[in-house]
């Protein structure tokens, strides 16, 4: 109890000091919770593209993203009609621009495809989806930001499309997106004859590895990976699992400075009271858990506050329209664990210096010259 | 009469130093050159000398928080060096008691008494019984809620005696401990101490500067010249 008062105490004694340390990790968590959430939502978002209704994604081996991947119009035949597929539907990704907007995902799909009939139908007909070349159904938020409606005319790049639909969907990318029929999509994009992926639903989920060893046998340049194998090993996600932690590790380690310079403070304006602690015989592992005691309370604050702060941001950024769908709040466990872990192992790391030093305090030389 | 032949007729003893020299600097300054002392348990003993003669520096040494240069100082007939348990000299044999009180500011009289117990790992009820048992012969068990700041010099003095006390040590090593208090404060605390170590059998050893304090002690020790004499034989 006199030992966390002693902690307590000091971090009190210099309340400005403390609450700036605090501060300091809280924003830094704050921004890693805030990048790394906003990534891992977009990355859960463009997984659950591919895995919508499937199992299995089939795609050019080593492309380094999808959107350059190439899957021949023959395999999606033949991979359909074998007897271990329930269906495979082909995708085509691409990206368009309009008057305001340069950046929309287009997906180029078939009427069967299960992002066209599992949606929610705001406006159209679903049985019109790839009647006519220049036909798209647009995402609600897409037609939002396009400002266009059922029977109204949108430009795309260089052509000009027909909306026969909008579409309700929870996935912010297929939201804002616009869905062409797979032939136009092909011809817009000048991919004639292939997609960029197969989804794949098997008739029986174990029949996974038999699918996969299929695939490799019969097509050496195209690769199948389950669902969980492809978020776990496509390098793009890589890449941005990487940046996002990269870059909240960054936030964190400024942090991590701030609660160092904070244990050194407090360590040089109290030589002689660490030095009575000695002569009452704290030893080098009290004096040290004290130090590292201090900068375990303030950034187990700071982490907490942190997460409070990135909460209440994240929610606010779901709010803004534009973002809506893009955001996903619900924070998983790990990644707070994770968040907490990094921030006390900052704070540990801020405190060793000031540890070190307070324990090479000799006491006799700290009263001999008082 | 040499000191330590002095004190080893009359008991047992508990702390022992051998032809002791310390310098500093590098050894420009030459503060201890030879000093032997010897105290017996229960001996009150006070060291008189000019600043500077190596006083601090001798309790110092005493209570392990340095180690000579040459010679060797003993607490309960074990050499004080670096392989001895340092610590448990510093929890259990000594205790210290500083011209300046030394205590935490934002601490409680109780919580500052506490910490050598805290540092020792002594269960809570046995220290709280030793801490009643100190303060009422202080006179301080009404304050022991009281920050430090709001104590008197008096009172903080006590408060240092009562946690040095605390884990029974059989030594106590006091430095000028009336030194910041006035004339009628230091008598006060001086009666107490010598009570409080006659009561408990502990070996005092004091520096001081006060030759009225130090003709109360058993036995009063010159320093000069960097070695112990008894005052006749200077």
């Amino acid at each position: 109890m006199i030992f966390l008062k002693l902690i307590l105490t000091n971090l009190l004694r210099h309340r400005i000091r403390s609450l700036i340390s605090i501060a300091g990790i809280a924003f830094s968590v704050a921004a890693m919770l805030t990048v790394v959430t906003i990534l891992q939502g977009a990355i859960g978002m463009f997984s659950g593209i591919l895995s919508s209704d499937s199992e299995v994604i089939v795609f050019e081996r080593n492309v380094s993203d999808l959107f350059f991947s190439n899957v021949p119009a023959a395999a999606v035949a033949e991979i359909a009609n074998w007897p271990l597929v329930a269906h495979a539907d082909p995708v085509l990704f691409g990206i368009v621009s309009s008057s305001d907007h340069p950046i929309i995902t287009c997906f180029g799909v078939t009427a069967a495809d299960a992002r066209i009939r599992k949606a929610t139908w705001i406006a159209g007909d679903r049985a019109m989806f790839a009647q006519h070349g220049d036909d798209v159904v647009l995402g609600e938020r897409a037609a939002e930001f396009m400002a266009a409606a059922l029977g109204s005319h949108v430009q795309i790049g260089h052509a000009l499309f027909h909306v026969i639909g909008i579409l309700k969907t929870a996935n912010g990318f297929e939201d804002g997106g616009i869905f062409m029929p797979l032939a136009s999509a092909q011809s817009f994009f000048h991919k004639q004859g292939s997609s960029s992926v197969i989804t794949i639903k098997l008739r029986n989920k174990d029949d996974a590895a038999a699918f996969k060893n299929l695939v490799k046998g019969k097509y050496p340049n195209l690769i199948a990976l389950k669902d969980a194998e492809f978020d776990r090993s496509y390098s793009q996600f890589k890449i941005l699992k990487a940046t996002a932690w990269a870059v909240g590790g960054c936030g964190l380690l400024l942090g991590g400075l701030g609660v160092a310079n904070t244990m050194i403070m407090s360590v040089f304006t109290r030589i002689r009271e660490i030095a009575i602690l000695r002569v009452n015989g704290f030893s080098n592992t009290q004096i040290a858990a004290m130090i590292f005691g201090e900068s375990a309370v303030v950034s187990v604050f700071g982490a907490l506050t942190g997460l409070a702060i990135g909460t209440c941001f994240l929610y606010a950024l779901k709010l803004v329209p534009a973002l809506h769908g893009y955001i996903d709040v619900s924070m998983q466990p790990l990644v707070m664990l994770v968040v907490i872990a990094l921030a006390l192992l900052t704070g540990i790391a801020g405190a060793l210096y000031p540890a070190i030093y307070a324990m090479r305090i000799r006491a006799v030389e700290a009263l001999r010259f008082e | 009469m040499n000191t330590t032949a002095q004190a080893s007729e009359n008991g047992r003893v508990v702390l022992r130093a051998e032809n002791v020299w310390k310098s500093y600097e590098d050894g420009t300054i030459a503060v201890l050159k030879g000093a032997s002392f010897e105290a017996v348990e229960g001996q009150t003993i006070a060291l008189c000398g000019p600043s500077g003669c190596g006083k601090s520096t001798l309790l110092h040494l005493f209570g392990g928080l340095d180690l000579p240069d040459r010679g060797w100082v003993s607490v309960n007939s074990v050499e004080i060096n670096r392989r001895r348990n340092l610590l448990r000299l510093l929890r259990h044999e000594v205790g210290f008691v500083f011209q300046l009180h030394n205590l935490i500011p934002d601490l409680t009289l109780e919580e500052n008494c506490l910490i050598p117990t805290v540092a020792a790992g002594v269960d809570r009820r046995t220290a709280q019984a030793r801490l009643h048992h100190l303060t009422d012969r202080t006179g301080l068990s009404h304050r022991l809620g009281q920050r430090i700041q709001k104590l008197s010099g008096g009172e903080r003095q006590r408060t240092a005696l009562c946690r040095a006390l605390m884990n029974k040590p059989k030594i106590l090593l006091a430095d000028e401990p009336t030194g910041s208090l006035d004339e009628h404060s230091s008598a006060a605390v001086f009666d107490l101490l010598l009570d409080i170590v006659a009561t408990e059998g502990v070996t005092l050893v004091m520096a001081t500067h006060d030759r009225g304090l130090a003709a109360r002690c058993d036995r009063l020790l010159e320093m000069h010249d960097g070695r112990i004499r008894e005052p006749e034989s200077i």
